[in-house]
């Protein structure tokens, strides 16, 4: 074992130390020291395990993934918040997934519908309640494709069959209505909730749509949310390689294109956590072959690009290099302005499905090193991607807590830390500059070309913000 | 100092108005098979009508764009106002998650709270051993003085028996004997987040006084209920200061929801002293500033506590003259002349804006306590209450409402819709539409909709910065008010004769 790895292994230990002994035990084997070869046993983490009770984990829960995830970004659809009102509320509009359309008339994103149970609900059942809703939705907004039904915790527990209630209105309706058993109690994480919208849209949306031509270009773009335009930026570079993207998962999909995107060539998928489950059921049903692919900074964009291109022709493969050559002198320009002000900068990351290990190449084309990254809902897939991405001795975290976040700040003093919401303003309050890397604070895009020079931005102005030298901190 | 080199970087805002884009979304209709821009036209159109606001009127099973949160949210910010306090949830760990989420963006504040993380074996076999863990881990990691538990959805439906797992827990070892550990119960599906403070401040109070009943202290308790503005927490102090009343503020959220820079991170940064929250028995009086948020924790002060009590939201002007009348009869002092000063700056703003306000139509959505106090405030400044939109308001507030527009001439068009939610109020701005709109973040839809210029008051507020941290109650409050909705009638104003000979310097 090296130095390096050692090192980090005891300070993992010194901030243990604070857990009863029981905590303690479980959550040892959820930090780790990097080792980039994954040859080193004790630098493996477990992951995907319930939290411990009462140690303040980050995580949300089953219908946070499939709401805030998967069915949410849909946006022709309705997604009904099926339970009382808290999850619906919360989930309302917070996670920025851009689409063009009429809001309330043919698209429904930013809206919030919810059967908001009362205890007469959780008494006598909501399964009735369910139905007239879903007639009062029809009737208000005909131009809906599509229903969603996102169960909260009560429903499962009181053992309402919401599925047959969308096989009853589904008939009626003739357009897909979707029970999703994503109550919260399901699961560890968010991470269940993924994998049961994605059966969702197996069962119930996935070979339903409509393609009149096809032609061997045609790709599907999959597990982009497009918080602030992501996937919009990315399925430029897929146009100007010469591919057709007929399908975008999830972010601005619309019904039709989740029902066409068994006729793709090829599945690209940027968020693998979210949305493998439905790529690896392409393949084996279609034999739809699918690549992951990273867009963060231009490095990881360009290889991309490339292996994208290798599975294609050759007019592909020389527009994929003419683009290159089109945006490289951008990211140079990029690089040339931004570097000299992060460089040697240290990054600690703690975020959800694949920004963990994605960003990195980005952070490193700014010249900043990564020296912590871990995952809410990882899973053992996730973490064996991330390792050979980062430096020896580096922290590998996962499921982490508050307390653990802090004692690691203190001790790995980084420069900057990209988290979520819950982590910004302890942040703050620690006068650590800190980058929400869920919902690129309301910035964006930060995938593609014309995300870079936004990334760059963004963390400039954060670790260089003039605001962190005005605290006063206590001698 | 070496000169910044800046960038012409296009984010969002701009990009996705450029060609190369607008070309893209164009092309990607072809597998979106969007309905035809007519029929989309003519649905828009169509929702704008009476007759879709009969339709829409008639739901009855589906909320859409409600304003209102849950019970636990409002039980989390109560204990998150007394000192040293860790909110402590009994269910499922992705409520938390959201609540904490929630008021994060609207306070831009971290807040600190636990859950026990049941899953589904806690939901087949009961969240004792969650209970006893979470107890554990808690106080061994964030040492607080007081475990404030609540419930979310899955404890309540499984029936938890939260008396006899706090009385495990201690018994085990897991927390001190002497630990307080309030309870309350809290599921979504009653109520929302006001009746959770509601049940949360309860819970607390009956913890932390039980056997302190002894001496009167001499001091009067103000329950400032859920009030998300840390300006009023903070206005209320200095007022009674300045009044020499002595005072205890039960649920004092202002430090932990407005705390200072100091390069340090703290749990527990503010909130009422447990020991002078314990003391609030003895008090001579306690005074709420809401009524709908503290309706059972007022019955019990009165009850069990044999104390004064009284309701007195000072929200404008006649009502903050009435919480100081009231406040001067129980103290027995005088109200004293810097505070009449304040009134006269507050009536003097009043006067020189009324013509801004006068005549102009409103509508409102928010939560109870709050509409009583905008609705008052707006009627004296000559302003006409039209549509009021309160999704967890009752019967007993609607009477309240309709009985407190009936006081005013300028009263006579509004009503009171109980409830209802946003998309009920969008039917309304089309079908009667008004000049101003008063409401929270989410009612910028309304405004985007219908273009009805919006005031921004109330929770949650994510997408303005700082103005929780001003005050809305008392006569300061009144100067806030007055200059948020004159200046948005301004703007608008602004706006619409951008192009005309009525571009004013001077208004």
């Amino acid at each position: 074992m090296s130095t390096a790895i050692k090192d980090t292994q005891k300070m993992i230990e010194e901030v243990l130390e604070a857990y009863p002994e029981k905590a303690k035990k479980d959550r040892a084997k959820h930090l780790a020291a990097n080792d980039p070869s994954g040859q080193c046993s004790a630098c493996q983490v477990k992951s995907n395990i319930k939290s411990r009770p009462g140690v303040m984990t980050v995580r949300g829960c089953a219908y946070a993934g499939a709401k805030g995830v998967v069915w949410g970004p849909v946006k022709d659809q309705i997604t009904v918040s099926h339970g009382p009102i808290g999850c619906g509320q919360y989930s309302w509009w917070s996670r920025r997934n851009y689409y063009n359309g009429q809001t309330g008339i043919d698209t429904f994103g930013a809206m919030q519908f919810t059967t908001d149970f009362q205890e007469k609900d959780i008494v006598y059942g909501g399964d009735k309640g369910l139905d007239a809703a879903l007639h009062e939705l029809k009737e208000l907004f005909p131009l809906a494709k599509g229903i969603g039904i996102l169960s909260e915790c009560p429903v499962g527990l009181i053992g309402d069959d919401i599925e047959a209630v969308a096989k009853k209105v589904q008939k009626e309706f003739k357009m897909p209505i979707v029970p999703v058993r994503c109550e919260g109690f399901r699961g560890v994480s968010q991470s269940l909730g993924h994998h049961i919208a994605n059966d969702t849209i197996k069962d119930h949306v996935l070979g339903t749509g409509q393609l009149d031509t096809s032609t061997p270009y045609d790709v599907a773009l999959i597990g982009d949310y497009n918080i602030g335009g992501d996937a919009w930026a990315s399925r430029k570079i897929l146009e100007e390689m010469g591919l057709r993207v007929i399908a975008q998962w999830t972010g601005d999909a619309s019904v039709n294109e989740m029902g066409i995107a068994h006729k793709a060539k090829l599945n690209l998928i940027h968020c693998y956590r979210s949305m493998n489950y439905i790529c690896r059921h392409m393949e084996e049903e279609y034999g739809i072959p699918w690549v992951e692919f990273n867009f963060f900074g231009p490095t990881k964009i360009y290889e991309s690009i490339r292996k994208i291109a290798s599975l294609f022709d050759d007019t592909v493969k020389e527009k994929a290099e003419q683009l290159i050559a089109k945006y490289k002198p951008l990211m140079d320009e990029v690089i040339a302005t931004y570097r000299p002000k992060l460089e040697g900068r240290k990054v600690m990351l703690y975020v959800g499905g694949l920004r963990p290990r994605h960003t990195i190449g980005a952070y490193e084309d700014l010249g900043m090193e990564v020296v912590a990254s871990g995952y809410e809902f990882g899973h053992s897939d996730d973490y064996k991607r991330t390792y050979p991405e980062m430096k020896e001795g580096a922290v590998i975290m996962d499921d982490a807590t508050l307390y653990e976040l802090e004692e690691l700040t203190r001790r790995l003093r980084p420069d900057m830390v990209g988290s979520g919401i819950k982590e910004k303003y302890s942040y703050h309050k620690l006068g650590v500059p800190f980058r929400q890397m869920h919902s690129w604070d309301y910035s964006g895009p930060y995938h593609g070309f014309d995300g870079f020079p936004v990334f760059a931005r963004d963390m400039d102005m954060t670790v260089n913000s003039p605001t962190w030298s005005l605290i006063r901190r206590k001698k | 100092m070496k000169a910044m080199k800046l960038m012409q970087v296009k984010d969002h805002n701009d990009l996705f108005r450029e060609q190369e884009y607008l070309e893209q979304f164009e092309r990607k209709r072809e597998f979106e098979r969007p309905w035809p821009a007519e029929t989309v036209q003519e649905v828009a159109e169509w929702t704008k009508t009476e007759e879709y606001k009969e339709k829409n009127f008639a739901r009855q099973h589906i909320k859409i764009n409600p304003a209102k949160a849950c019970q636990p949210l409002g039980a989390i910010f109560c204990a998150a106002g007394f000192a040293g306090t860790m909110p402590f949830v009994q269910g499922a760990q992705g409520c938390v998650a959201y609540f904490r989420s929630h008021l994060n963006r609207h306070f831009k504040e971290p807040l600190a709270a636990i859950s026990t993380s049941m899953t589904e074996d806690a939901a087949v076999f009961g969240g004792l051993n969650n209970m006893l863990e979470g107890l554990e881990n808690a106080y061994a990691l964030y040492k607080p003085k007081m475990l404030a538990v609540s419930t979310t959805c899955i404890a309540e439906v499984i029936g938890d028996d939260l008396n006899a797992y706090v009385k495990a827990a201690r018994d085990k070892g897991a927390i001190p004997k002497d630990l307080p550990v309030p309870f309350a119960h809290t599921p979504s599906f009653v109520g929302s987040q006001i009746t959770g403070y509601d049940n949360q401040l309860k819970a607390i109070l009956s913890t932390i006084t039980a056997g302190k009943k002894g001496e009167p202290n001499g001091t009067v308790n103000i329950i400032p209920g859920f009030d998300t503005y840390t300006g009023d927490y903070r206005e209320m102090k200095r007022l009674l200061d300045i009044m020499g009343v002595k005072h205890t503020i039960l649920a004092d959220v202002s430090d932990t929801f407005d705390s200072p820079n100091t390069g340090e991170y703290k749990l527990y940064p503010g909130g009422t002293p447990l020991a002078g929250a314990a003391d609030s028995i003895n008090a001579r009086a306690t005074i709420a500033l809401q009524k709908y948020s503290t309706l059972k924790t007022m019955e019990y002060i009165r009850k069990e506590w044999e104390q004064k009590t009284a309701v007195l939201p000072p929200i404008g002007i006649k009502n903050t003259d009435a919480f100081f009348e009231a406040l001067s009869a129980i103290t027995g002092k005088p109200v004293p002349r810097e505070i009449e000063d304040e009134r006269g700056r507050a009536v003097d703003a009043m006067v020189d804006s009324h013509a801004y306000v006068h005549g102009k139509r409103f509508a409102f959505v928010g939560d109870p306590d709050l509409l009583l106090g905008l609705i008052g405030f707006v009627m004296e400044m000559g302003g006409v209450p039209v549509h009021i939109v309160c999704t967890n308001g009752d019967r007993k507030f609607e009477e309240e409402a309709a009985a407190l527009l009936a006081e005013s001439p300028f009263g006579s068009e509004g009503k009171v819709y109980v409830n209802k939610d946003m998309w009920h109020l969008r039917s309304l701005l089309f079908t009667d539409p008004v000049d101003l709109l008063i409401g929270n973040s989410y009612a910028k839809f309304l405004w985007r909709d219908t273009g009805t210029p919006l005031v921004r008051i109330g929770f949650p507020l994510f997408d303005r910065h700082h103005l929780h941290r001003y005050p809305v109650i008392g006569y300061q409050g009144v100067i806030n008010l007055v200059n948020w909705v004159v200046n948005t009638v301004l703007d608008e104003m602004d706006r619409k004769t951008m192009h005309t000979t009525s571009f004013d310097v001077i208004r």
